[in-house]
């Protein structure tokens, strides 16, 4: 699939600039994100919070409210953009159908008052036009294929009655009801307990074999990328620091600051492993430089890195965003 | 639930009990009935014997036993004016009070709830800055005042309106309405900021995702969850009403219910019809506090079986 | 490093420190300042309330006539036909300026004898019962659940039936309903308060609980005390307008705006002024003590401060309608 030059892009994100405005100032928190994603495939996209990987999911699904506003860039969906007028038309018959997405806290993203029932069958009511009896004959496979025992009975739970991995697992439900072509999985499993975690995650992984759907996995921890993601694409400072194929990412990082996440990453599978942190603290995203957001923090950056640094391509499709790229 | 609605009415057994003991500490301890009953020229005999009359010479603890029994027996005394059954004379002016009090807060949460969602959806708008001016109003016109102006303007200006009694639906026009905008201000703002609230949390984020129309984010997922704290204050809005406004408002509009009673018993210093009335309305706080409270955990799942 | 320098460098550490909280006061003054500015509301309702007091307390110069005084020659004058009753007369001849001026005493004198007793009142309950807790705490809250569901009126029709009403009766009447709230509130800063480390960390270090109470907790609960007294106020502004326009508040001769709405309310239909003038004066002072405190409100607390930003700036509003 990589060295496939004709690629069909399901999902396009191109020179992508979202930005807040707030009392204090505008706070650029996504500037100028290219990525795509093609038919079954699982990208990562990784950053610390504040990197802007979170804004740009809800960006693609045209969430982005009140003070946040999308400045600039495209994001294109089979092809056709979502943000023109036609498109602020079409992602609203796409979004919940053929891309769907699961957030990070499963304690409050479903509504209190209502039963799971309710909730899920919602979508496929209003998506696939489906009666009530239907759809909650539907919400109940849909629970039963996330995993939850005795469905049945659970459909007609609220989502109180119900503990955090299985509220997750019902909002996973949730979001492959109606059979999305593309999954954005929003920190899924940052909320969750580690033993949930790992299910959760073998659970999204099985799903996509499955259903054959894409995934777009949004996720702080390179851990979980590692071991699901075909391609992973690294956020800082809202750019994008290094894309490529996950293996040739994590073996070789292009850029120092993938170094510098990979070194900060506990790792079971290297017994000597030293976790070392990096030095500072993510940039102020009001008002920043243009140069490299990752330069005060680098260990190897000089002069030029107050210019903005062109992505420098390597074999594999693989881009890094330095200028001493491939240096570390 | 049943246990839960259990302890809630022994509550309010509580709380009428103690109405009881104040309305009895008032009429003896704190004040002479005799004092009010009789003309300032009475002799001293027949204080004496009004006193005795009343039982107002035995001990006071026995005169407190036998009160309760009473009021256990229905019986709430007489009338010094009309000299009937006291109780007869306020249950014969409740239904008036219920009508105005009801419509009042129907109308009150018939106006709150729309504007307060409106002016939630769009903060800044011309409709939250006309909601938030109307809550201040309504806050700062006091009732009373505010009944005189509708009748200065529609009965004595437009001439459209009666300006008091009871009759047709036209008289419960400015009453409703002049009980109602006070409401209408804390309802709204009440309304305006659990909206702005429901609206920042993140299963509306989820309902967004799910595609659906915003009408249905707005007015399902966001307004079922924001209604919860309106429901509350609303019962509360019936409870001042009941207990407060019922009193100046209707004594403006000469309505005939159980505020126009106590007003006019206040004023003839009917003791005993004043006592009477109090204890009637305490009953009616304690079950609107009951019955919302009840209500409440049926509308809101998570507190089920409290 | 010599001892000298040591406590110099205390010394100046010291200095710092409370130059800094001295920064951290007029820093929060100053911005509470400008934004009272920006806020135009917040200032105009100071600004009548400051004007409310400044002609109470200088009544007996600014009024053209004795309040009392009554001229049936003139009665129900209507307003702005002489100087010598700008505002009209009511239906005894008594002038309506003089008595509104005059009544701003008994409204401001009622709101703050009754905000002062139910407040320390309250407080001294609430502190009490969050601070020691257990038996304490649910005795006081069970009589503060009696006493909110006691309907407040009634205990004042109750109460003003027996004993003759008056200005005192009127004050003590309406502190025995509000103590409550404060008694509420109060209780549960304590109870949160308690919680946060720095608290459990002066028990755990032995502070005296008057100490922790003083130093820790009290700090808490100003602003949000000072934003609840300011809104009961207002209230009781009402309340006692209210009383008194049922005939159980003040009393004539002396002067009360409820009072003069209920004389006005004979003459509805022909002299609308009498009813009115007093109603207006009750709606002003109730609503600039109002906007006072929602900006009270807000200035208190920074969190709110920057959603009404959020809420109300322009921008938030084009991408509103994207």
């Amino acid at each position: 699939m990589s060295e496939s030059g004709h690629r069909v892009p399901l999902l396009e994100v191109e020179k992508l600039e979202v930005s807040f405005f707030t009392q204090h100032g505008v706070v650029r928190a996504v500037r100028g994100t290219t990525f795509d994603i093609a038919r079954g495939e699982t990208v990562g996209l990784v950053g610390e919070s504040g990197s802007g990987k979170s804004v740009t999911s809800l960006a693609i699904l045209g969430l982005i409210d009140l003070p946040g506003k999308i400045t600039g860039g495209d994001v294109r969906w089979k092809g056709s953009s979502l943000l023109n007028r036609a498109g602020l038309k079409w992602v609203k018959q796409v979004r919940g159908k053929e891309l769907a997405i699961v957030f990070q806290d499963p304690m409050t993203s479903l509504n209190p008052l209502f039963t799971l029932r309710w909730q899920i069958g919602e979508v496929l009511r209003h998506h696939l036009g489906m009666g009530r009896k239907r759809a909650e004959e539907r919400v109940v496979e849909l629970l039963d294929l996330v995993g939850i025992p005795s469905p049945r009975e659970r459909a007609k739970a609220y989502p109180h009655e119900l503990s955090g991995g299985q509220r997750q697992r019902a909002l996973i439900a949730m979001a492959l009801a109606c059979e999305p072509e593309l999954l954005i999985a929003d920190e899924p499993t940052t909320a969750l307990d580690v033993t949930i975690q790992a299910q959760i995650l073998e659970l999204i992984g099985e799903i996509q074999q499955r259903l054959g759907l894409a995934v777009l996995l949004v996720t702080h921890d390179l851990g979980v990328v590692a071991g699901v993601c075909d391609r992973v694409v690294v956020m800082y400072g809202g750019k994008i620091m290094e894309r490529g194929s996950a293996t040739d990412v994590f073996q070789h990082p292009g850029h120092p600051y993938t170094a510098g996440l990979l070194r900060s990453t506990p790792r079971i599978d290297l017994a000597q492993h030293r976790m070392i942190g990096i030095d500072g603290s993510p940039p102020n995203m009001i008002d920043p430089p243009p140069g490299c957001p990752f330069a005060p923090r680098c260990p190897i950056a000089f002069d030029r890195c107050v210019e903005p640094p062109p992505f420098i391509p390597a074999p594999n499709g693989r881009e890094v965003a330095c200028w001493r790229a491939y240096d570390t | 639930m049943g246990r839960f609605a259990i302890g809630r009415i022994v509550h309010g057994v509580v709380v009428v009990f103690c109405v009881a003991i104040v309305v009895f500490a008032t009429s003896r301890l704190v004040g002479d009935p005799v004092g009010v009953i009789l003309p300032f020229e009475a002799t001293h005999e027949q204080r004496a014997a009004l006193r005795h009359q009343l039982g107002f010479d035995r001990p006071i603890l026995e005169q407190f036993g036998e009160y309760i029994t009473n009021l256990a027996r229905g019986d709430f005394g007489t009338s010094l004016l009309q000299d009937r059954p006291t109780i007869s004379i306020v249950l014969e002016h409740l239904p008036a009070t219920f009508e105005l009090v009801f419509a009042g807060i129907a109308l009150a949460i018939l106006i709150a709830v729309p504007l307060g969602v409106v002016a939630a959806v769009r903060p800044g708008s011309l409709v939250d800055r006309m909601s938030v001016s109307l809550s201040l109003l309504g806050l700062s016109v006091p009732e009373f005042f505010l009944g005189i102006l509708l009748i200065l303007f529609f009965a004595v200006e437009l001439g459209v309106l009666p300006a008091s009694g009871k009759g047709g639906i036209e008289h419960l026009i400015l009453p409703a309405l002049t009980l109602a905008l006070p409401a209408v201000g804390r309802l709204t703002m009440i309304a305006r900021s659990s909206m702005i609230d429901q609206l920042g949390q993140a299963y509306v984020q989820t309902a967004k995702a799910k595609g659906i129309p915003r009408w249905r984010v707005v007015g399902i997922h966001a307004l079922r969850n924001a209604l919860i704290p309106v429901l509350t204050l609303s019962g509360w809005e019936l409870m001042r009403a009941l207990a407060g406004y019922a009193v100046t408002v209707e004594t403006v509009f000469a309505w005939p219910g159980v505020g126009y009673l106590a007003f006019q018993a206040v004023r003839e210093q009917d003791v005993f019809l004043v006592q009477t009335i109090v204890l009637v309305v305490a009953v009616l706080v304690v079950f609107v506090n009951v019955g919302i409270d009840i209500l409440y955990r049926v509308v809101d799942p998570r507190i089920k079986l409290g | 490093m010599s001892s000298t320098t040591r406590e110099s460098v205390d010394a100046g550490h010291e200095r710092d420190v409370v130059r800094g909280r001295l920064y951290g006061v007029s820093h929060a003054l100053r911005s509470g300042l400008s934004e009272l500015w920006l806020d135009k509301a917040g200032l105009l309702g100071l600004t009548v309330i400051v004007l409310i007091i400044a002609c109470a307390v200088f009544a007996p110069w600014l009024a053209p006539h004795e309040p009392s005084e009554q001229s049936l020659l003139n009665r129900l004058t209507p307003p702005f036909q002489s100087w010598d009753h700008p505002l009209g007369t009511d239906g005894v001849g008594k002038d309506e300026l003089s008595q509104l001026l005059y009544g701003a005493r008994t409204s401001l004198v009622v709101g703050g004898a009754v905000v002062l007793l139910s407040g320390t009142f309250g407080i001294v309950l609430g502190l009490f019962a969050g601070y020691r807790g257990g038996r304490w705490d649910s005795t006081v809250m069970r009589v503060v659940d009696v006493q909110v569901a006691f309907p407040g009126l009634l205990l004042a029709l109750t109460i003003l039936t027996v004993v003759p009403p008056s200005l005192k009766s009127v004050i003590v009447v309406l502190a025995l309903n509000g103590w409550m709230v404060y008694a509420r509130m109060t209780r549960g800063i304590v109870l949160q308060a308690r919680e946060t480390p720095y608290v459990e960390a002066a028990e755990i270090v032995g502070c005296k609980p008057r100490r922790v109470i003083f130093k820790h907790i009290l700090p808490h609960l100003a602003s949000p005390l000072l934003t609840l007294a300011v809104l009961e106020f207002a209230g009781i502004v009402v309340a006692e307008a209210a009383l008194s326009f049922l005939g159980l508040g003040i009393q004539p001769p002396e002067v009360s705006w409820g009072l003069m709405v209920a004389s006005g309310r004979e003459y509805l239909f022909t002299a609308w002024w009498v009813a009115t003038w007093p109603g207006i004066a009750i709606s002003v002072l109730v609503l600039a003590v109002n906007l006072f405190a929602s900006w009270l409100r807000v200035a208190a607390d920074p969190q709110q401060r920057d959603r009404r930003f959020a809420q109300t700036s322009r921008l938030t509003q084009t991408t509103e309608t994207r």
